[in-house]
């Protein structure tokens, strides 16, 4: 309860930020990915400051034997760059530059534009069933 | 067809990204958890088991939606301009959903919490997400589709 309690504080948080920095605006982020039109570069300063908080929370965690919530840190530990992490990076990329469009902003976008977002991630719930419908190999 | 801008809000942009990394900071610090939307999505839906615990999973995405609704209400609205067919918004989360799984991670997962790690895999997906987002919006603009 205090752990989801805590969840659904950052989710908010999360929202607020997103709506702050102009990022739940579509045509806003695809501006920043259009590079031969008129080029928009809020983008890059909303991955700045997001940065900020976060290296200084890694140092900190560094530090922590465990969360101050929870009973252990979760975290990926993975290091091998293999082709599922490029072609997947790859088609992510091509879906966010067609629609303007991540799974944040466009779930942060449900309340603000319900038909478009619901649209969207109806299509991001489909395709991420798909993947998981992919053999596993190796 | 060119979409008229207004200036891009550096500020703002700076700001909002700062309250985006303390939301990521805290589930860190105090649930041990990244805070990458696309795997906490398909936590809370139940397309991936593991992880996260679903209550944790499903209140962050819940937070989302109320997050973006409360700013816009003491902002007195905020304006979205979502791709008009929905043929391009349904083939656009189709690949983002499947490719968000296939590479592990999304903006937030990669970009925001596997970038201030150092981690060689966000870096490597970061990097390839951008360029091949790059790539399409000017292959839409030199098709006329923008």
């Amino acid at each position: 309860m205090k752990r989801a309690a805590i969840a659904l504080l950052a989710g908010c948080l999360f929202g607020i930020g997103l709506t702050w920095s102009g990022m739940v605006d579509p045509q806003r982020v695809r501006g920043f990915l259009d590079i031969l039109g008129k080029w928009d570069s809020t983008l890059a300063f909303v991955m700045a400051g997001a940065i900020v908080p976060m290296a200084l929370a890694w140092v900190i965690q560094k530090r922590l034997r465990k969360p101050f919530a929870d009973a252990h840190f979760s975290l990926p530990d993975t290091t091998k760059l293999d082709g599922r992490l490029a072609i997947g990076a790859i088609l992510f990329g091509i879906g966010w530059g067609i629609g303007g469009l991540c799974p944040g902003p466009a779930l942060s976008g449900l309340s603000l534009a319900p038909k478009g977002a619901g649209i969207f991630i109806a299509a991001m719930l489909a395709g991420m069933l798909l993947e998981r419908a992919l053999p596993r190999g190796n | 067809m060119t979409a008229a801008f207004p200036h891009a809000q550096s500020v703002d942009g700076f700001v909002g990204g700062l309250i985006i990394g303390i939301a990521a900071a805290v589930m860190l610090l105090a649930l041990g958890r990244i805070a990458g939307v696309s795997g906490l999505t398909a936590r809370a839906t139940g397309i991936a088991t593991g992880g996260a615990s679903r209550s944790v999973a499903i209140a962050f995405v819940l937070g989302l939606p109320l997050g973006s609704l409360l700013t816009a209400q003491i902002a007195g609205g905020t304006a979205v301009h979502y791709p008009p067919s929905p043929v391009l918004l349904i083939i656009a989360g189709l690949l983002v959903g499947f490719g968000t799984r296939l590479g592990s991670g999304c903006t937030s997962g990669h970009g925001v919490c596997g970038l201030s790690r150092l981690s060689r895999r966000s870096m490597f997906a970061t990097m390839l997400f951008v360029a091949s987002g790059f790539v399409t919006v000017a292959a839409m603009r030199l098709g006329g589709l923008l």
